[in-house]
């Protein structure tokens, strides 16, 4: 089987189908079917078959790559599997830049195309129950209109489909992308699904500033994003991530392979074009003190190597892979870009499902996992960082939010940063597989949520409980969402899919603690933020599920969902209790895909005090492991514990003690002053500037056009006075004249025939004396 | 010099002329009726035509034996013409005038006025 034919053909089809299904939407979608119904069948149509060929090629995959078979021995430096690199079509090109639609397809792609294509299958179905609301008029309280009355508007299934069919192109373009561009492009296209879908609701004005919100904080991580990659193309030259070759034959060497080469052992090194734009001015000077171009070059090669070793260009790599990252921030909010993300809640759920918990959040985190080979070890140490901080800050606010989809929501932000952690401290497939699981049971949640929602018709989970008896299918699916993000399991034994991800950064941590005993409070910070997932995602569960129910009313009216919305659910509740198993070998999958020269971890930094990162295969050392196992374990119990103290047998009121620790409750619930930091640091201000700009706009610009205006006006009116007093007056002073003649000489005629002879008789006879009289005096007298 | 005097000339047949011109033109601006209008026409267009013929008239001019001298007879043929034809339109307008209005007063028929 020539997979370098079948994949490109294969995921290149799965990626276009939903490009069809908007095209068909955008242009017939209201008229398929009754209000549009259709449209969800096409969107449904090409997701599910995306799904199917999906399937196919991760089937062609496995066959041709057997698990285990390939797997990386301990100190090996090649590549098990070389990616699948090349173009499809190429834009244009313009001296040594090319743009072109390029794909990368290695393990890690076609995972993620299968997991994409999975999840948003099920919510793509799901969506039929929860958005049939929108297939008549939509009556829509929570936008009243200024007479106090709700908006009623008409509904936009087809529109929902349209917006997702975009989504999951623009999604999969991203796994697929070869170049950066084009990773750039679909980042940006799934950006504006994310703005359009948190925008649905947009008469809400919750809606339209979430949706706002989120598109400005993503400009500001692309900004950072744009810079990096103006950093990689005028060092590197290329914007191709895999090696590919053109037309000619020649082989262009692309990122990966330009920053760890073969010659190396693909060893981090910084690429010449790095070396020679930091050294640019003594580069400039070689070339002007050698006689010949010739010299000039061997000069400089000799040079680069010499500048190479001093660290030059070193600081230009560490800017590409911050800058980067920077993107990935914005994308997967992280913080301090994490503030968008909750209010991103505002969409319909499917949407916050698909978009803001399993794909396009995941999306940054995907992308470092790509760009792994291009971080060096300081960009490392920033990653786990932020993603420590992140994990920690977003856990916290969970702890004491009440709207279930908010909760949810930190939860995400929370898990980003455990995938961003595990990345940064050198667990590469242990952030990926988190990734990976993370979306199946994320995924899972936030549709039961919307279950609940849709049953309860509130989001306030101080309006629920003992929802269970009314709705016993959406609460025992989100009962194993909550056990796989805790990270349940019997130690050593089996578990559920976050038991396996997780252990897996609990590892790394722990043998990053033991390599850098400076950063080992990562670990212990990683550790308690397991505990604080267990704990809030039982509070979710006990406040919503157990118990009396709290609001009578909402109780009553509570009912199960349709089974297209709870069948996904069970599909979903099932890849999160599974995926996680050794015998399908999702970890060994990821291994194949691992970028070449980063199993070994690395050792030292240039621009900071000396960092080891850990090879990842060390983690699974039973020295190691079985700590990790056991912490995690203890851990997690503790936060299901505590929660079940609270809210499950309720033996301690929490009301107790948010009243005993009021300051940090308000603290945690004004989620740490972020959103009132940022107004203050950056609304304001900008809302100040844009005032500013307005008054400046009004008085001097508007002053100006105003002023001509008058002038203008000024003019007219005395070239009208003009035009009044002279041409009028002249026309028709002329026009008095001929009619004043006239009225004389009308008196003449007076109709008397005798009197006309008289005149014509009078007249001859006065013209016969002047006649005479006159030529008497004009002859010459004697 | 005594026109009664001289032999009969030119100037006799002008003077003649002359006088029927003048009664025609009194005769025209003094009549109501319209026929009298008529007739005071005629003997205006007589009084032009006795002209014609003594000025065309070979054996009144001085230099006579130079042309044929037929010009002035000839021109009041055609006055004679266009006299009937005028006196054949105006006599249908007068009997015309009279059917709508019962009268042939020319001081009654002042529609034409300004």
């Amino acid at each position: 089987m020539d997979l370098a034919r079948i994949l490109p053909l294969l995921l290149g089809l799965v990626w276009l189908a939903p490009l069809a299904s908007f095209g068909l939407i955008v242009f017939f979608g209201p008229r398929m079917g009754r209000h549009g119904r259709g449209a969800g069948f096409v969107a449904t149509g090409a997701i599910g078959l995306g799904f199917v060929l999906s399937a196919l090629a991760l089937g062609a995959w496995l066959w041709e790559h057997p698990l285990g078979g390939h797997g990386h021995e301990a100190g090996s430096h090649a590549p098990a599997i070389a990616p699948l690199a090349g173009d499809w079509y190429t834009l244009g090109q313009f001296g040594a830049l090319r743009l072109t639609v390029g794909y990368y397809i290695d393990a890690l792609t076609v995972a993620m195309f299968a997991m994409v294509t999975l999840v948003a299958t099920c919510i793509h179905v799901y969506s039929f129950g929860y958005m049939h609301d929108e297939l008549h008029e939509v009556s829509d309280p929570l936008a009243p209109l200024s007479t106090g009355q709700p908006l009623r508007r008409p509904g936009r299934f087809c529109r929902f489909y349209q917006y997702l069919s975009l989504f999951c192109f623009s999604m999969l373009g991203l796994v697929i992308a070869g170049n950066v561009l084009m990773v750039f492009v679909f980042w940006e296209l799934v950006g504006i699904c994310s703005y359009l879908l948190i925008g649905f609701y947009r008469e809400r004005r919750s809606a339209s500033n979430a949706a706002n919100k989120a598109f400005i904080v993503n400009r500001v991580g692309d900004f950072g994003m744009i810079v990096g990659l103006m950093a990689l193309w005028g060092g590197l030259g290329t914007l191709a991530f895999g090696d590919t070759v053109d037309a000619g034959g020649r082989r262009r060497p692309g990122i990966f392979s330009q920053v760890r080469p073969a010659s190396t052992h693909h060893a981090l090194v910084v690429p010449d074009g790095f070396v020679r734009s930091a050294a640019a001015d003594q580069v400039a000077e070689i070339f002007r003190s050698a006689s010949n171009p010739a010299e000039a070059e061997a000069r400089l090669r000799a040079a680069i190597d010499r500048w190479r070793s001093a660290g030059w260009g070193y600081g230009l790599l560490v800017i590409a892979g911050l800058g980067i990252f920077c993107g990935c921030v914005g994308k997967s909010a992280q913080f301090p870009l994490h503030v968008w993300l909750p209010d991103a809640m505002e969409g319909p759920t499917p949407v916050s499902a698909l978009i803001h918990a399993a794909t396009m959040v995941a999306a940054g985190v995907y992308l470092v996992g790509r760009f792994y080979p291009v971080f060096t070890p300081e960009v490392l140490v920033v990653i786990a960082l932020v993603g420590c901080i992140t994990l920690f800050l977003a856990a916290t606010i969970a702890l004491v939010a009440t709207d279930i989809k908010r909760v949810l929501a930190y939860s995400t932000v929370s898990q980003l940063g455990y995938m961003m952690f595990a990345l940064g401290i050198g667990g590469w497939l242990a952030g990926l597989f988190h990734l990976l699981t993370h979306a199946f049971f994320k995924a899972l949640l936030f549709l039961c949520a919307g279950s609940v929602i849709h049953a309860t018709g509130t989001n306030e989970m101080p309006e629920m409980g003992g929802l269970r008896r009314k709705m016993p299918w959406t609460a025992w699916t989100m009962l194993v969402g909550c056990l796989a993000i805790a990270g349940a399991g019997i130690p050593f034994v089996i578990g559920l899919s976050g038991y396996y991800s997780k252990d897996a950064i609990l590892a790394q941590a722990y043998l990053f603690r033991q390599a850098n005993p400076r950063l080992g409070w990562l670990f212990y910070v990683a550790a308690g933020g397991a505990a604080l997932t267990a704990y809030y995602m039982f509070r979710l569960w006990f406040m919503t599920f157990a118990g009396q129910p709290r609001d009578a009313h909402r109780f009553e009216h509570a009912h199960e969902s349709p089974p297209v919305m709870y069948v996904p659910l069970v599909v979903l509740a099932a890849a999160a209790v599974v995926l996680g198993w050794p015998v399908f070998g999702v970890t060994e999958l990821l291994e194949q895909a691992r970028p070449a020269g980063t199993a070994e971890g690395a050792i030292g930094a240039v621009l900071l005090p000396a960092v080891a990162l850990p090879a990842e295969h060390l983690s699974h050392a039973p020295e190691v492991h079985g700590p990790a196992t056991w912490i995690a374990m203890f851990t997690a119990l503790a936060g299901f514990g505590v929660a079940v103290v609270f809210y499950g047998l309720r033996v301690l009121d929490p009301q107790d003690v948010r009243r005993t620790l009021a300051p940090v409750y308000d603290f945690l619930w004004h989620k740490w002053y972020f959103d009132e930091l940022y107004q203050a640091c950056f609304v304001r201000p900008a809302l100040a500037l844009a005032r500013l700009a307005a008054a400046i706009d009004r008085t001097i610009i508007d002053g100006i056009a105003d002023g001509l205006a008058r002038l203008v006006r000024l003019a007219s009116v005395a070239d009208d006075w003009l035009d009044r007093l002279f041409v009028d007056g002249l026309v028709n002073r002329i026009a008095q004249w001929t009619y004043g003649m006239g009225v004389a000489l009308r008196a003449v005629q007076t109709g008397q025939l005798r009197q006309y002879v008289m005149f014509l008789g009078a007249g001859t006879v006065a013209l016969f004396v002047l006649v005479s009289f006159l030529w008497s005096l004009a002859l010459p007298g004697p | 010099m005594n026109l009664l005097a001289q032999p009969v000339g030119l100037v006799h047949y002008l003077v003649v002329g002359a006088v029927l011109f003048a009664c025609g033109v009194v005769c025209m601006a003094a009549k109501r009726n319209a026929l009298g209008v008529l007739m005071g026409i005629e003997l205006v267009l007589n009084g032009a035509n006795v002209n014609f013929v003594a000025l065309g008239s070979r054996f009144l001019r001085a230099d006579s034996g130079s042309a044929l001298g037929l010009d002035g007879q000839a021109m009041a043929l055609f006055v004679i013409v266009l006299a009937a034809a005028e006196a054949a339109v105006a006599l249908a307008i007068a009997l015309n005038y009279y059917n709508t209005h019962a009268t042939i007063d020319v001081d009654e028929a002042d529609q034409l006025k300004g």
